[in-house]
């Protein structure tokens, strides 16, 4: 008559004291969502603590690695290799003359680490500052810059051509009546070929144009002028007076610095302080000052928000605990251990907080990305933050679970049955 | 501890040895005691021996306060006693530690409380169901024990209903359900109308009073004398003391 009422996996009677309850993995998942389940609305407010606290905590990150990386940008191999001289003579003594001396492009190139070094300056011319396609005086004039550059200018600015040849030191040391001219200077004077051997007119000297740039990679207002060389415009129109004059180096990828130290002294030994060497600005300590301004307060925001998220948490786990206390009493009575009571809630509340920072890291992420597409930067998140954000939100839900799940470990099965 | 408790058992090893038919007592008290460490200690079931056999119906009546509820308790493993030994269904369960009580709570007793305790947001079916999470019984069967539970307590047309949509009587029955879906050897009802009107009441005790013709034993908790009629035999406790009632006339 027995033998329909009897558990199914009998045991051994030695075996009964030391067959403990067991709660699979799978069993506790169903439990503890059930439990989130019971209160829908309100396990949703209470991960919104996390979501806000791990997505600040995203969109920090990731809006300082997107930032970072659009300094890094602007600082490209190019710019890191570029070091302007500047002739600043005329500040330090009036009467100072041209601080360049002739031969600066070669005192520059033998410097270790230099590529290409050469003088410019924008010629201004006094009373007609037209450039014309054409000698006869009516016709239409342009008005073009005019740059006197070396022929070491011209490679350190690493130009590509459309027609022609640049000018070479041949030119500049017979001082040749030779003009290149950027391509939409060339087209507003309307040369489009060279085969017919154009020239222009600057203030009525005749210029020979022998090349036409398509595009610089550096310097690129040589696309609107029109260049000569530096020789030239000293024989015709002088050195200029009020200073202005330039000079543009290309060094080897890290030379920069180095050589924006020695550069003044090379030139002008007598008086260095003259020349204003500008090297490119160190793109490390520049990181790390946007980082620290902004970066460090929103952190600081983010761990309050996640601070608030746990408090949260462990508030909401807490009241469930004590209102959830008949229901632990019928779980211990079903065979349920305190450790399962505990491991119960943990994953509930580890949930609530690893779910919080799931939203969180999308909300951050979106918040990247918004930013970056009104801002048309690339957004950058570094894929650590991804990994991490959705276990610092578990993290978050474990330690505010950790005291409601030892109190509801600590009810007594026969108190809480007794309600 | 349970050093000590495999010991004390080796020492009432005659279960073995005795012929298959017999049955150890579903629970037997030898000088079970509890007494809750002062100070002053108080003394709230005093050492008394007691023996329920396979398939009775047994009730235990007593005025509040009379120590049912300690009975309740130490019977049902949810306090251990701190003299004597337990036996259940042949084990000594009184020195076991509190992860064995709780896994033999799982398997050996059936909990019917008189707030029926059921889970307010899930189904019958998952109340039912609960009871084996515990208790190391396959997934895949759980649901067809539940319903089988459920329809022999006649409830198998609201299997999906929650607490909350069902009258106090269907709820009585889900937790009946519960109690026996993982074939306790001992269904232990705490009350079991005390939250019932009379009619339902009624229902509900015909119902344990078929489930202990079909063979289960049956222990009931109340102080309501007219419930403790439908026991084979009461025992009455009062002050912490247990006695079996003398039953004039008694049919049964």
């Amino acid at each position: 008559m027995t033998d329909k009422r009897r558990r199914l996996p009998r045991l051994r009677r030695s075996d009964e004291l030391s067959a403990f309850s067991s709660f699979s993995p799978r069993d506790l998942f169903g439990e503890s969502l059930a439990g989130m389940l019971q209160r829908p609305a309100r396990s949703a407010l209470t991960a919104l603590g996390t979501v806000l606290g791990v997505g600040t905590f995203v969109a920090v990150l990731g809006l300082t690695a997107t930032t970072s990386s659009q300094i890094d940008s602007r600082f490209d191999l190019l710019s890191a290799t570029e070091v302007t001289i500047e002739d600043v003579g005329r500040e330090q003594d009036e009467f100072a003359g041209f601080a360049f001396p002739d031969d600066a492009d070669d005192r520059i190139e033998a410097l270790n680490g230099v590529q290409h070094a050469g003088v410019y300056w924008q010629v201004r011319l006094t009373g007609n500052d037209t450039v014309r396609a054409s000698p006869l005086g009516d016709a239409v004039g342009e008005r073009a810059q005019i740059l006197a550059a070396s022929p070491g200018t011209l490679q350190a600015a690493l130009p590509t051509l459309a027609q022609g040849r640049l000018y070479d030191d041949f030119q500049q040391n017979t001082a040749a009546q030779v003009a290149l001219l950027g391509s939409g200077t060339a087209a507003r004077l309307g040369i489009t070929t060279l085969d017919t051997r154009p020239a222009v007119f600057i203030d009525g000297e005749p210029f020979a144009v022998i090349g036409i740039i398509d595009d610089v990679q550096r310097k690129a207002d040589l696309l609107l002028s029109v260049v000569v060389p530096s020789s030239t415009a000293e024989r015709l129109w002088g050195t200029p007076a009020e200073g202005g004059a330039k000079m543009l180096v290309a060094t080897r990828t890290g030379a920069a610095a180095q050589v924006a130290h020695e550069a003044p002294t090379a030139l002008r030994p007598d008086h260095p302080e003259y020349l204003k060497a500008t090297p490119p600005p160190d793109p490390r300590s520049l990181r790390t000052s946007v980082t620290s301004d902004l970066g460090q307060l929103f952190l600081l925001l983010a761990a309050i928000c996640l601070v608030i998220g746990a408090v949260g948490i462990a508030n909401t786990t807490l009241v469930a605990v004590l209102e959830r206390t008949g229901e632990i009493g019928l779980r211990r009575a079903l065979g349920a251990r305190s450790r399962h009571i505990t491991l119960q809630f943990l994953t509930e509340s580890g949930t609530l907080g690893a779910l919080g920072g799931l939203v969180g890291t999308s909300v951050g992420v979106i918040t990247v990305v918004a930013v970056a597409v009104a801002r048309d930067w690339t957004p950058v998140v570094h894929p650590v933050t991804l990994a991490a954000a959705p276990a610092v939100g578990l993290a978050t839900g474990l330690l505010a679970g950790l005291y409601p799940a030892w109190r509801a470990a600590r009810v007594q099965p026969a108190e809480a049955l007794r309600r | 501890m349970r050093s000590f408790v495999r010991l004390s058992r080796r020492s009432t090893s005659p279960a073995p040895v005795a012929p298959p038919d017999h049955d150890p007592p579903v629970m037997e008290f030898r000088g079970v005691g509890l007494t809750y460490p002062g100070p002053p200690p108080v003394t709230a079931l005093r050492p008394c021996d007691l023996i329920v056999r396979r398939g009775e119906f047994v009730t235990v009546v007593g005025p509040s306060g009379s120590g049912k509820s300690t009975f309740l308790n130490v019977a049902g493993l949810l306090d251990a006693p701190t003299e004597g030994s337990y036996l259940l269904d042949g084990i000594d369960v009184a020195g076991a530690g509190e992860a064995a009580r709780a896994a033999l709570r799982g398997r050996h007793i059936g909990f019917v409380f008189q707030s029926f305790h059921l889970m307010p947001h899930r189904s019958a079916l998952e109340n039912v169901a609960l009871a084996m999470v515990y208790n190391r019984s396959g997934r895949a069967d759980r649901t067809a024990r539940a319903r089988a539970a459920l329809t022999r307590v006649g409830l198998g047309h609201r299997i999906n209903a929650v607490p909350t949509r069902l009258s106090g009587g269907e709820r009585q029955r889900v937790a009946i359900a519960r109690a026996l879906v993982a074939r306790p050897s001992l269904l232990l009802c705490d009350e079991p109308t005390g939250n019932l009107d009379t009619a339902t009441a009624e229902s509900v005790l015909a119902l344990l009073d078929e489930l202990h013709a079909e063979g289960m034993t049956v222990l009931v908790i109340t102080h309501d004398p007219a419930v403790a009629a439908h026991g084979e035999r009461t025992i009455a406790i009062r002050d912490g003391v247990l006695a079996e009632q003398a039953r004039a006339g008694v049919a049964e």
